[in-house]
């Protein structure tokens, strides 16, 4: 057994490592978030299944539409793009909640929070990267199937320039912005299956629910959430006009909603995991 | 230097930790021990940041965990092999906590080499058996090569190859002049690897003291002895003797005595003159993994009872029990290992001046232990 060390002997020379020592900064946790995302297969399978999901639904929506005859009036092609962003959104959501649930399922956050210990910098950085990868991936896409459409369909009207912006990268910024507020729920919810559950919910009930309140007494809450249930937000986006009752959202507008909703269940992430126990 | 000052931590009505006041110095190996649930890894989180102590405060040289300038390059933790996500591979889970970090990238191929997982870096760490779980977690808590280094449980299912590494790892570690802080259940581990010892059963100190003290402290010596079998009435006689002489008598479940207060010489004396033949008169020390039981005796939240399987054994045929003896205090089984607890010094082990050695002979102690006695008079009273 070794000597043990004299109670009260004064303390030893402290350790001095030889690596360079260097503050970490926000790009730091910028990289390591990335590293961590393109280093799990979730991240394969679900944005996989969301790019095939797009084109697979988005250009055979338009082909049926081409195969018909029947006249679209002054409406674009683009606006199909929906079908496909409906069920990508169920990716993006997966995506979201697993780029920190995921975390807590395992205990990886623990270690996470140990090699850096602010809390909103690991925040802030999965949101950047969790966002940019998202936005981006799906704007692309959504700009193939887009194209695809428009080429397919020459019955539609051709599109304006702001029909496009906002079939691709409003699209896009809608879905990653969809993808922030599951990453928020995530995180304070901090159990996979629970947070894409509610999820979900959000995404589907409010319209599902709608559709079933015949009474005449609802009609008010019947019409509020024909308007602002996501789905209609979604429809939304590729319309000039509102869609839906006469002051509904058009254009930006969802992006704008939805962009806000994101943004207090951030806030309220970010104050959660800064006060609560890991 | 790891220093916390009244730790208290309650969830809800349950308090895991209560008044918890230590220091963990440099240079050598500390070893947290303590029973399973008596509160060494929430110990562990309250010190890393993780949990919000209810009460008190620790301090990571000087400062608290999460306003330390550069928390990774100062400190590195083992917290919970299993603390990673399965479906990163090792590389990959230990380049992202290096990115975090700001430690450059080459050093991951560095600790990977240090702990031995070079070969299976490309490999996802849900295919990796309890060891190799533990080497990741070791090597994620050396990445930063910090001054501080805490590992909780660092040996679980290691094979003696990796527990020798391990040991070897923390003596160099801490001769290196960093400070490293080992919690385990294991009690003959510790012996082995750190050099002081904290102890705590139900969230509260129990020891805090130097491996060599501890055991001095908390060792105490026995004779064993056996009559011969054949004749109940010699050991009879014997325990009256050896009662009468100022020694205490306990039944070991084989049938054997267990003597403590007594020297070797005087058992055999007095055996002579009460003209009792001896077959056995052997002396024992208590190892430290018994002193640490007795210490703990009273803390252990889960204990573990014989499945005694009763309803289905046949009824027991009279007198197979004790030789028609009269009843007498039978040594307390400590459960889990089957080691048998020494009986409780009389005095409390922790008021003795810490580093003496033991008193003069094994069995000389005039202070007569009390058996059956409660445990030391600091263990803890329920905190709930």
């Amino acid at each position: 057994m070794t000597a043990p060390a004299p109670h009260h002997a004064p303390a030893p020379h402290s350790y001095v490592s030889p690596i360079p020592v260097r503050r970490a900064n926000l790009g730091d946790a910028l990289a390591s978030e990335w590293t961590k995302i393109r280093s799990v297969r979730s991240t394969l399978w679900t944005l996989g299944v969301m790019i095939l999901l797009m084109l697979v639904i988005g250009l055979g929506v338009a082909a049926i539409a081409a195969s018909s005859e029947a006249p679209m009036g002054d409406e674009s092609a683009l606006g199909f793009g929906f079908f496909g962003m409906l069920p990508a959104s169920i990716c993006v959501i997966t995506l979201g909640v697993l780029t920190i649930a995921s975390e807590y399922g395992t205990g990886m956050i623990r270690t996470t929070l140990t090699a850096c210990p602010s809390r909103a910098r690991v925040l802030t950085a999965k949101a950047i990267v969790f966002f940019l990868l998202v936005f981006t991936v799906t704007t692309v896409v959504a700009a193939i199937v887009g194209a695809g459409q428009v080429a397919l369909v020459d019955t539609a009207a051709s599109p304006s320039a702001s029909d496009w912006l906002r079939a691709t990268v409003g699209a896009g910024a809608y879905l990653a912005m969809l993808g922030l507020l599951s990453l928020a729920l995530g995180t304070l919810i901090r159990h996979s299956a629970g947070a894409i559950t509610v999820m979900i919910g959000l995404l589907l009930l409010p319209l599902v629910a709608a559709l079933f309140m015949f009474s005449e007494a609802l009609k008010s809450v019947q019409e509020w959430l024909f308007t602002y249930a996501i789905p209609s937000q979604m429809i939304s986006l590729y319309a000039a006009q509102p869609p839906f009752g006469e002051n509904g959202p058009s254009g930006w507008e969802p992006l704008l909603i939805m962009t806000g909703v994101a943004g207090v269940a951030l806030a309220g992430a970010f104050a959660l995991l800064n006060n609560r126990d890991v | 230097m790891i220093e916390a000052v009244g730790l208290t931590k309650r969830y809800g009505a349950k308090t895991a930790v209560y008044n918890l006041s230590f220091q963990v110095r440099p240079g050598v190996v500390t070893g947290f021990l303590g029973p399973n649930g008596s509160g060494k890894s929430t110990t562990m989180r309250m010190i890393l940041g993780l949990d919000r102590p209810t009460a008190g405060h620790v301090t990571i040289g000087g400062h608290p965990f999460r306003q330390l300038p550069n928390a990774p390059r100062q400190v590195g933790a083992l917290l919970d092999a299993k603390a990673v996500h399965g479906g990163r591979s090792a590389r990959s889970h230990l380049l992202s906590l290096a990115q975090l970090a700001g430690i450059p990238a080459q050093r991951v191929d560095e600790v990977l080499g240090v702990v031995g997982l070079q070969d299976v870096a490309k490999r996802r760490s849900k295919g990796f058996s309890l060891g190799m779980g533990q080497r990741l977690g070791i090597a994620a808590a050396l990445l930063g090569d910090p001054q501080v280094l805490l590992f909780d449980e660092p040996v679980n299912g290691l094979d003696p190859e990796g527990i020798l590494w391990v040991r070897n790892l923390m003596k160099k570690l801490a001769a290196e002049g960093r400070t490293v802080f080992v919690s385990s259940h294991l009690m003959s581990e510790m012996a082995l690897t750190a050099d002081h010892l904290i102890v705590i059963g139900r969230g509260q100190l129990l020891a805090d003291m130097s491996v060599t003290d501890f055991i001095s402290a908390n060792s105490a010596d026995f004779a064993r002895v056996r009559t011969p079998g054949t004749e109940p009435g010699q050991r009879e006689k014997l325990t009256a003797a050896l009662m009468e002489a100022g020694g205490q008598v306990m039944s070991e479940p084989d049938g054997a005595m267990r003597v403590t207060g007594l020297p070797l010489p005087r058992i055999s004396d007095l055996a002579h003159d009460a003209d009792v033949r001896l077959w056995e008169l052997s002396p024992h020390q208590a190892s430290l993994e018994e002193a640490y039981m007795r210490l703990t005796q009273g803390a252990v939240d889960y204990r573990s009872t014989d499945d005694r399987l009763a309803h289905l054994q046949p009824p027991q045929q009279p007198g197979h029990h004790g030789y028609g003896m009269p009843p007498q205090p039978v040594v307390q089984e400590v459960p889990q290992q089957g080691w048998y607890a020494p009986p409780p010094p009389g005095q409390n082990p922790y008021a003795g001046a810490p580093g003496q050695a033991p008193a003069p002979g094994p069995y000389a102690s005039p202070a007569a232990p009390q058996p059956g006695t409660p445990q030391p008079s600091d263990t803890p009273k329920d905190a709930r």
